[in-house]
Formats: C-alpha cells, structure tokens, sequence
C-alpha cells in the first residue's frame, strides 16, 4: 500500500487539533495525526515530547482537553481503555502487565470476557500466534518465559479482540535484535491484513525500515509528517531535535585541572530484565570541566549513574577512578569521603524520603561526609540534630528553598524546590567531583535555571562535573564536553562546540561512530 | 458501584495521635454490643473485664507480669516492622528463648552460682535471635517472604518443647505430667516487691523499650531504621545496606522475644511446660501497632493488651464466659486499630456504576 491509496480512502483514525493540558502546562498542543487503513505508521520524539500523552489520550486512558478524536470519519470520545478496545484499538505497553505465577491462557483469560472458556482461549491464541509467527504455548508459565515471549503474549493479547489498529509503545526497546526482526515481520503481515499499526519509537532506522509514515512530535507539537522511507536518519534527528536551541554564549574556561574522574573500560550487565547493560564505557573529566551525557531515557542513564555513585559497586576497582584512586568496588560512602557527591534522577524515594523533614534528608546524603559535624558519641552515632538543623537552614538560604514552615516534609515542597535543596545539599560540601543524573527533570523554568547555574559556578572553582540529561537546551547551557550514551555504549567525547545537533540525534538514535560514518547521512 | 480509597492530601497530626484511643473506644462498644447479644450486662461484663483487675494489689502484680512479655516482644516488633521487616514469628522466638534459657537449670539442676541467672538470660537472647536468624538468611540469601517463614517456625518450635516436655527433659519424679524440674532458686527471676508475684521481667522491659526509643530518637541506628523502611533506595542511597537491617531487625526483636520467653519461663512458671504463654508473641504484633510502633507507646499498650488477658480470666471466674473472649477482643483491637489508620491516611469514595466503567489505568 503506498501513500496516494491510503490518502484515498477515509482515516482510519484522525486526529484534529487534540490538546492536553496539566494544569497550564500543555503536554500535547494542537496534534493532528492521521493514520490510513493498513498502514504502519511511526510517532517520533525525544522523552517528554509528548508521545505517551498523545498515546494514551489514543487508548482512552486520559481525557483530551481539547480537540478531536474521528474514527472512521466519525468523531467519537473514549473515556475508557475498555471503549478503546471495544471500537477496535489494541495497545502493547512497554512494560508488560502480566502475572508471573499464572500461564500464558490465564492471563490472557484476565483481559477478557469471563464467559469465554480457558480452553477456548488456550485455541484462539495457539491458532493466532501460530498465524502471525508468534510461536507461544498457552500453557507455559509467564515465569518461565523471556521478555521477547512475553511480549507476544501481549500482542496476542491486543490481537484476540481483532482490532484494527494496534499500538506498540517502544515495543523494541526490550528485544534482542532477532526477536525484533520477528516482530517486524509479524508488523508487515498485519499490514497486509488492512490492519493500522502506530509504532512509537526512537530508534530511527527500524523505523526507516518497516513504517509507511511518520509524525515527529516534539516538546507537544507536531514538527512535521513524512515518509520515514524518504528521509535519512540525519534529517529524521533534526526533526525529533528541533534546530531552535538556544544558543548559549560560554565564556572560554582555561583553567582546567588533573583529571578528577576516569571511567575506563567499564562494563556492567543488566541487573533486570528491564534494565540496559553497560558496554565499554569510558571517560575522562578534569576539574573545571563538566561533561554532559546526551541520550534518550532507558539506554543505560540510570545504569551508569548506579556504578558512578557506588550504590551498585562493580566487580573491577580500576574501572572507575576518583582522584587516582581506584573505587569501583567501593560503595557510595567511600566515593563521598574521597569528594565526591551525587544527585540521583528520582527526588522522591532515591534521592529524598518525602514522608521525613529536610533536615532528616540532608542526613541521608551526608551522615558519614560530614560525620565530625553531624554525629557525636562515638560509636554511638548520636544524631546532632541542632548541627543538622542550622545546615539544613544555610542550604536552604543559599539555594532559594522556598518552603512552608522551618523543617517541613520533603513531601510538600514543589517538585523545584525540593530539587534545589537536592543539589544544594551537595554544592553545600564542594565536592571535588559531582555526578547528576537528569539535574532539572520536571523542575519550573526558575529553579532550573538557578540549578544549571549553580553547576557552572562549582566547577569554575574547580571541581569536576558529570551531567547526565536528555534535555539538549539544557546540555548545550553547562556543558564543556559532551558524550552521547545509547543502548548501554558511551560515544566518545566531543568538545561542546564542536558537536553539531545532528550529530547529536544521531548519536542519539543508536548509531554508533563505530558503525557508521558522518557520510550516512548524506547517504540517500 | 464500589467502593474506592483515596489517599488524603494532608495527615491529620491531631487524629494520628488519637487514632489508637479511637480504636479502644470503638473496641469497646463493640464488646459491649457483643456481652449485650450475649445475654449479659454490658456494663457489668465491661466492668468486670476491664476495671475489677485494677483494684487489687495481686492484680495489678499479675498485670506487670503479663505486660512484661509484651512490651519486650512489642518494643523489639515495633523496630522491626519500622525497618519494613515482618517478623510474624515472635511467638517462636519466645519459646525457643524459654528453652534455650532452660539448658543450664534443666541439664545442671545441682549447679549453685549467682552467675546462673545472668547466663539463663544470655542463653535465651541468644536462642530467640538464632531461631529469628533463620527467616533473615532465608530472606537474604533466597529472597523468601520473612512472614510466612517466620510464622510457620512458630509451629516447629511449639511441637518442640512438647516434644521435649514428653520426652528427654521430663522430670522423672513428675508423676508423668510433661513438665521439667522446678528450676533450684538460683535460676528463678526474683520478685521486684514483697507485695506481689511481679518480678524483673517488667524492668527488662521497661529499659528495653526505653532504650529502642532512645535509638530511635537520637541514633543513627535509628534514622537508618526509619530510612530503610520507607524506601529502600533512598536508604542504598544514604550508603545504609538494606540486607544487612534484615539481620539487625531480625536478630533484635528474635533476642527480645527470646529474652521474654526465658523471663516469663523462670519468673513466672518456675520450671519448662509445653504451655508457656497465652499468645504473647503474637499478641505483641497488636501492641506493636496499637503503640504506633514507637516503643514508648509499646509501654501504653502493652498494659492495654494485659488488661484483657487478665479481664479475660475475671470475667470467666465473676460472669462465667468463656475466658477465650479476651482473643475477641484482641482481635477487634487491631482491626481497629489498623482501619482507624488506613481511614486516617484514605478517604473512601462510592464509585458509582456510572463512572466504575473508567478505568484508571489501561
């Protein structure tokens, strides 16, 4: 099918001006989006830019604020999941909703109808998955399957209620290269059946290679449509990047010192099934310097900061070295004590505890750094709570905490300033080398800027930063060096100037220096 | 049209306090709708439950000696289940406590040295936190559920001590009745007053609850407890090892519960039986909540929870029920107790069938 048949007949799904606001800010602003009968068709975007609204507004589970849903030319409102898949809208989520203990029939059984019999069930998906290529036994224990087998079982699952258009979230970001390349053929037969499909990824060749179209959304906006098939990845990546970031003028830093922190060679696998293992990750940050490490969530971000801070020491000390010492089999307090403080991605129940005060919260970052000034009573270990308290207040003054009352929960500060108090009580120590992950993920305009300008004047007096951050305006503010991380590999590193966005985005959608030369995007 | 909860934006600091009294007050209307159905006074029975063993010296006495196991056991729980661990088995620490406290007079019954006592209590510690060392290396090493573990070693450690009591640590001149030797002197708990059977246990108590919530106050054994419990990452981040609180909350409330066991063992009973307690171990997971898991409210109600166990007893001798109604109203305190806090934390809501069809999330 190409693109002038699909344009004759009537969208199956059309979407007009469709807006979704939280609050004032607009995750979705005016999409419009058309997907044909029989069509594979790609959302693009970077994280955050809005695709999982968009999807999920699709699927019924969010109310749009504003705009239209047609289907089949005719508009209608689905308030429900149960609505989406009662019109004929299937969905595979990214993480899957399974039972472990249960078999294959049996959680299918879940989705279903409670009058349809197990056994039946147990047919209809044997017969289905033998026909798409899916192979799957019903009675197999969730348990025992891999994750490339479990998603069939949701594909299944979507495929049982006949629907006609099925959207996969990310469906390849958990599959191995094989499974994947199964996965796309199971795509193309739907394809021929009339089935629509809309595919949402970031990884632009796949997408270059099975879909029909595509829509680039990016910070809640639709950039542009076109046919993937036409377009170089190069040309895709500017359109997921956008060409409008703010150029920052940095004034030139020479003073840069020793090296405060070296990575060399380090590999780590994946602790989970969901997680990213690291691959032969290297990098070097002098003191003055900040690296900024690009890349699109969940390819090894949160991985890497794990080995970094020590909460997950890895099997080779010379791997990671702080100040010339050797630390990766030490844990976090051990790299604190040689200088080094973190700022994990996740304020609420890594970072912070919400339900204990500040105070308590500074405490869980510093109680053996500053363990002369907080701790007393010997091995004891009593608690200078007044110590605590009066460092808690100057963190709180030097970074602009605005709070409800002296030492109020952690809980009830705004997700801004919980993260200034977050970074302050790290900049409050000058540490020698800091590493934060994602330092302004979901933070107000203000606190944001107060954070990336804080991490400019430490490290002018020295200290060594690594930034890890998927917001680009934002790496190309801080930082100095730039690495782009994609699928658990670390790019080399490039001087900040000397990077273009294009080449950021591809590095970005997977393709490795190693693989590919700059010359691929003037390929086709 | 069901029914939904919804977490509530603000906590009530006034109702979290008075959550615990709520849930007596309620438990007690309840009982007295419950004596009514039965036929009796409620008033009466209430009073005799609840009031008539406070007004005599013995009795009182008897209430230090009940309250004794259940504020040690409920002092060590509370620390535990703040830390997010779920030692259900306390009621096995207890026993194996009294029998590993028993070793010495049961095995040298002719041994005569003050040091016996001090080694009893040594041993008895140390057994209940061996028997609560099983569930943690369990839980650490095969990642088991501590609750079901720890619950179901409550029932190997009871059929034990009857297995020993039948068996090898009989006395010989019992007339057959499964009982050790009265323990010599040396190896009785001494009575605290001359006025009455209380004896050292309540001060083990006592100091022990006094000390936990001065850790948890002022130590940063304690703020790791209370970090660990509320998210574990947030505790790996503060460089705290979530495994090895498991050991430490374990093995803490095992040696209480094990302390209590040979306390109750040689100060109260006099010699090993195979019924050592009434449920303490498990009824000292009630006083555990019912004190808000502060081991200063453990002491409050650790003196509730004894009072219906003595009520229990009076009210069978003075209105003759069954002395088993002092379980029902253990049983009506945690649920009290636990629905006044989930309705402290959760607003309900009525969905009805209308607006039921929406989903929450896909």
């Amino acid at each position: 099918m190409t693109l002038s048949d699909a344009a004759l007949a009537v969208p199956l799904l059309s979407v007009r001006g469709l807006t979704k606001l939280f609050g004032s800010f607009a995750a979705c602003r005016d999409i419009d989006l058309e997907i044909a009968p029989g069509e594979i068709h790609a959302l693009l975007g970077e994280n955050g830019a809005g695709k999982s609204t968009l999807v999920k507004m699709l699927f019924g589970v969010l109310q749009p604020s504003d705009g239209q849903i047609l289907w089949k030319g005719s508009p209608v409102r689905i308030n429900s999941p149960g609505e989406a898949r009662h019109l004929g809208i299937g969905m595979v989520f990214q993480h899957f909703s399974l039972f472990e203990a249960l078999t294959v029939a049996e959680n299918i059984a879940l989705s279903l109808d409670p009058k349809v019999s197990l056994a039946r069930i147990s047919d209809e998906a044997a017969s289905l998955s033998k026909a798409y290529g899916l192979p799957l036994d019903p009675k197999a224990h969730v348990a025992d399957l891999s994750v490339g087998e479990r998603q069939r079982i949701e594909i299944v699952r979507a495929l049982l209620q006949n629907p006609n258009l099925i959207i996969l979230d990310e469906p390849t970001s958990v599959l191995t290269p094989q499974e994947a390349d199964r996965l796309f053929e199971t795509l193309l037969q739907l394809r021929q059946e009339g089935k629509s499909v809309l595919y949402i990824s970031h990884r632009l060749e796949e997408v270059r290679r099975i879909c029909d179209r595509a829509t680039v959304l990016r910070h809640g906006k639709v950039t542009g449509t076109c046919d993937p098939r036409h377009e170089t990845p190069a040309s895709l990546a500017r359109m997921m990047v956008g060409s409008d970031v703010a150029q920052v003028h940095r004034d030139e830093r020479s003073s840069v010192g020793n090296l405060a922190l070296e990575v060399n060679d380090l590999s780590v696998p994946a602790r989970t099934p969901f997680a990213v293992s690291l691959k032969n990750v290297s990098m070097q940050v002098r003191a003055g310097e900040i690296l900024a490490i690009a890349g699109i969530a969940g390819n090894g971000q949160g991985e890497l900061f794990d080995a970094l801070s020590g909460e997950y020491p890895v099997a080779t000390g010379d791997a990671i070295l702080i100040r010339g010492k050797s630390v990766g089999r030490l844990g976090i307090n051990d790299r604190r004590l040689l200088g080094a403080g973190f700022v994990p991605e996740e304020r609420h129940g890594h970072a912070a505890v919400s339900a204990m005060p500040l105070s308590d919260n500074l405490l869980i970052a510093r109680s053996q750094s500053d363990r002369r000034a907080f701790l007393g009573g010997g091995p004891l270990s009593i608690i200078r709570h007044r110590a605590v308290g009066s460092a808690t207040r100057r963190i709180c003054g030097a970074m602009d905490v605005r709070k409800s009352g002296e030492d109020p929960l952690a809980g009830s500060l705004s997700g801004g300033n919980l993260q200034k108090f977050i970074v302050g009580r790290e900049l409050d120590r000058q540490p020698s080398v800091l590493v934060v992950n994602q330092p302004t993920w979901g933070v107000d305009a203000g606190a944001a800027s107060r954070i990336r300008q804080a991490l400019i004047d430490l490290a002018k007096t020295g200290s060594a930063i690594v930034v890890i951050s998927q917001d680009l305006d934002e790496i190309f503010e801080v930082a100095t060096t730039i690495a782009v991380i994609s699928e658990g590999r670390l790019s080399q590193m490039y001087s900040a100037g000397a990077l273009s966005l294009e080449r950021i985005g591809l590095l970005m959608g997977g393709i490795h220096e190693k693989k590919s030369i700059p010359e691929t995007a003037h390929a086709h | 049209m069901r029914i939904e909860l919804e977490k509530r934006a603000g906590l009530s600091p006034m109702f979290s306090i008075l959550s615990p009294l709520l849930a007596l007050v309620l438990t007690l209307i309840f009982g007295a709708i419950m004596f009514w159905l039965m036929g009796k006074s409620p008033v009466g029975a209430l009073h005799s439950f609840f009031i008539e063993p406070l007004l005599d010296v013995w009795s009182l006495h008897e209430l230090a000696i009940k309250a004794a196991p259940l504020i040690l056991i409920g002092a060590g729980l509370s620390i535990c289940y703040r830390s997010n661990n779920w030692n259900i088995g306390a009621e096995g620490q207890f026993t194996i406590g009294a029998i590993t406290g028993s070793i010495i007079p049961v095995m040298y019954p002719d041994w005569h040295s003050p040091l016996i006592l001090p080694l009893m209590l040594t041993f008895g510690l140390l057994g209940g936190a061996a028997y609560a060392a099983i569930p943690a290396l369990l839980k650490t090493r095969f990642n088991t559920n501590e609750i079901l573990t720890s619950l179901m070693l409550v029932y190997i450690a009871q059929l034990y001590l009857d297995w020993l009591m039948r068996g090898p640590w009989r006395d010989p001149q019992g007339y057959n009745f499964p009982q050790t030797k009265a323990f010599q002197i040396e190896a009785v708990l001494p009575e605290l007053l001359g006025s009455g059977r209380a004896h050292w246990g309540i001060v083990f108590a006592l100091v022990a609850a006094v000390a936990l919530w001065f850790m948890m106050r002022f130590l940063l054994k304690g703020f790791e407890v209370a970090v660990l419990g509320q998210s574990e990452r947030a505790g790996r981040f503060a460089g705290f090892s979530a495994r090895r609180m498991v050991w430490f909350s374990m093995l803490l409330s095992g040696g209480l519960a094990g302390l209590a066991g040979i306390s109750e063992v040689s100060g109260s009973i006099g010699h090993l039986q195979p019924a050592i307690s009434p449920g303490y171990g498990f009824t000292a997971i009630i006083v555990a909540f019912l004190g808000r898991l502060n081991p200063l409210g453990v002491i409050a109600s650790g003196f509730v929870l004894a009072l219906t166990y003595l009520g229990g007893e009076a009210a069978q001798l003075s209105i003759g029920i069954s002395e088993k109604i002092s379980r029902v109203f253990q049983g009506l305190l945690l649920f009290f107790v636990l629905s006044c806090d989930t309705l402290i934390h959760y607003r309900i809501r009525l969905m009805l069938s209308a607006a039921g069809t929406r989903e929450a999330k896909g």
